[in-house]
């Protein structure tokens, strides 16, 4: 038993082999498009961000105020009833540091860290809010329960995006 | 065996486009009308969900992860099946005969009409080594199967001309169908040649829609509907995906010949022209119908065609097919595609079919093919007998 057993009957590969074109390679690349239909909720979500504030939808049955809104309960699965708006600011649920980019990059040294966050959106109901990410912060000063606000776009710069918010940052009620 | 029955079936609106829902909104659609067909259940006593989808369609990966909310399904068993949505019947029809669960939902969506690329699509479904480079669009096969068919059994272009008036005909009399017309022989023959022998007529629309159906065990049905649909019978089949050596599989449908094989074996059926009374078939592209009848054993290789220009096949005839409108006329879901068609014969066989209704049907047949380039087929026997 040997590494010989997994070349037998054939021939080892080598770098150059590859670089010289020596053995048969195919490259693809995938071109897929598509136009997703937002639908009622989501449209309407994606405009009011792009006014500066955050819409949700009510649930007369449960009672919760739903964020990002939907036309449907998940839970009583009825018809949602009224749209609300709800604040710009919220809580922290939870977060991470991240020291690695989107593309497997490890950040460079003196580079802030990504900071993605589940933020619960005051006005909405507990546990219900925006998936986002934090700035103007010390990652050091990171807490569950911390108090954040939406720091937004400049309105000509806004699209209808959920990056028409740049991040929450650290808010003290005054 | 556990006998297992169709007692809701819900149906979104259908159209060429549907820019005005999401495929949330157009599927909690579907899931509300099939739930109040059932008598008006609470999705929060249904055991399990199972969902048909295919993640290059809807442009999201682990797009099952994406089910559970339109459906009703939030912290409850839910799969998916990427195939056609009688695989995923199939599936929650095991589901019930484990004895475990009584109540089952399959479903499946089309939102065809965001999708840019379509071509592009297919062709990454074809292999990237011996298929691929030759960059050919990918509907090059459906003219390939159809240039064999007609080759090996004499079938003429008029033929399948002829499916699609008849289908287009019947889909006017169905209020879902998006692509109902008035059309003839010469005026399918005379549109633009695309993969010849295959023309554009000859090629179904796609269509957006959603199509929720509910399955019961024994005990269940007969407490919940008032007129449950049984299946009968059920079986599916792949051929090789090799385009090179599918051997008899350019020709002939021998997926289905397998898959109607099981299922028939599986319903007691040995002569299904005389036991089935009516059925929906694939006919994604107009010569497929034909070619899954012959391979389904409604009648001999050859025949099909003859057969339907005399009529056997219309509402009037021995055998009526596709009176939906097929997938010509209601337009192609997608993997809801068989959905679609067994939510028909359902219709059909509680006398719930409207203008198309035919008279006093027993026993009807779905029939789902998954579309170029693959060799996978799903037979449903479905009755309103005990
Ligand atoms: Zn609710």
């Amino acid at each position: 038993m040997s590494n010989r057993q997994y070349i037998q009957g054939g021939i080892g590969l080598s770098e150059d082999d590859i670089q010289q074109g020596k053995v048969f390679f195919a490259e693809d690349s995938l071109n897929c498009r598509y136009a997703w239909d937002m639908g009622v909720a989501i449209e309407r979500y994606l405009r009011e961000l792009k006014n500066g504030r955050i819409i949700a939808k009510s649930c007369n049955e449960c009672r919760r105020i739903m964020v990002p809104p939907r036309m449907f309960c998940e839970l009583c699965f009825r018809p949602s009833d009224d749209w609300v708006f709800v604040q710009d600011t919220g809580v922290v649920n939870t977060f991470s540091i991240c020291y690695v980019n989107w593309d497997a990059s490890r950040i460079k040294p003196g580079e802030t860290p990504h900071l993605p966050a589940v933020i619960e959106i005051d006005g909405a109901s507990k546990g219900m809010g925006i998936m986002h990410r934090l700035g103007e912060v010390d990652p050091k000063d990171i807490k569950i329960g911390m108090r954040v606000k939406a720091v937004w776009k400049p309105a000509e710069e806004r699209t209808g995006a959920i990056t028409d918010i740049k991040y929450f940052k650290p808010y003290q009620e005054v | 065996m556990n006998r297992v029955a169709i007692v809701g079936v819900g149906c979104s609106r259908l159209g060429s486009t549907s820019r005005d829902v999401s495929y949330r909104e157009m599927i909690f659609e579907a899931a509300v009308k099939c739930y109040e067909d059932a008598g008006g259940i609470h999705p929060q006593d249904i055991d399990a969900f199972v969902a048909s989808s295919e993640d290059f369609m809807e442009g999201i990966s682990i797009a099952d992860e994406y089910v559970p909310d339109q459906l009703g399904a939030v912290l409850k068993p839910v799969q998916s099946i990427t195939g056609d949505s009688l695989q995923g019947l199939a599936s929650a029809m095991m589901h019930i005969q484990t004895g475990q669960m009584d109540l089952v939902v399959a479903s499946s969506f089309s939102k065809a009409s965001n999708v840019q690329h379509y071509e592009n699509v297919v062709s990454y479904a074809c292999d990237p080594v011996t298929v691929r480079p030759l960059g050919e669009n990918p509907y090059f096969i459906a003219g390939l199967e159809m240039q064999r068919y007609l080759y090996e059994t004499g079938t003429s272009e008029a033929h399948c001309a002829q499916v699609v008036a008849e289908n287009k005909y019947n889909a006017l009399f169905n209020p879902l169908a998006v692509y109902g017309a008035k059309t003839d022989i010469e005026q399918v023959l005379a549109s633009p040649q695309l993969f010849s022998p295959l023309k554009y007529q000859d090629i179904a629309h796609h269509a957006d829609g959603a199509v929720v159906v509910l399955l019961a065990s024994e005990r269940k049905a007969r407490e919940l509907a008032k007129k449950p649909v049984w299946i009968k019978g059920i079986g599916w089949a792949t051929d090789t995906p090799n385009l090179d050596s599918r051997q008899d599989g350019w020709g002939d449908a021998v997926y289905a010949r397998l898959a109607a094989r099981q299922a028939y074996k599986m319903a007691g059926i040995t002569s299904p022209r005389h036991e089935i009374c009516f059925a929906e078939i694939d006919d994604t592209f107009s010569y497929k119908q034909l070619q899954h009848l012959e391979a389904l054993n409604i009648c001999a290789r050859g025949e099909a065609g003859k057969l339907l220009c005399q009529g056997e096949f219309s509402r009037q005839g021995g055998f009526p097919v596709n009176m939906s409108g097929g997938s010509l006329g209601v337009g192609y879901l997608h993997e809801a595609n068989g959905l679609y068609k067994l939510a028909e014969v359902v219709w059909q066989l509680r006398g719930e079919a409207g203008r198309r209704q035919l008279d006093g049907v027993k026993t009807g047949l779905a029939f789902a093919w998954r579309g170029i380039p693959t060799a996978t087929g799903v037979a449903v026997i479905l009755s309103n007998l005990e």
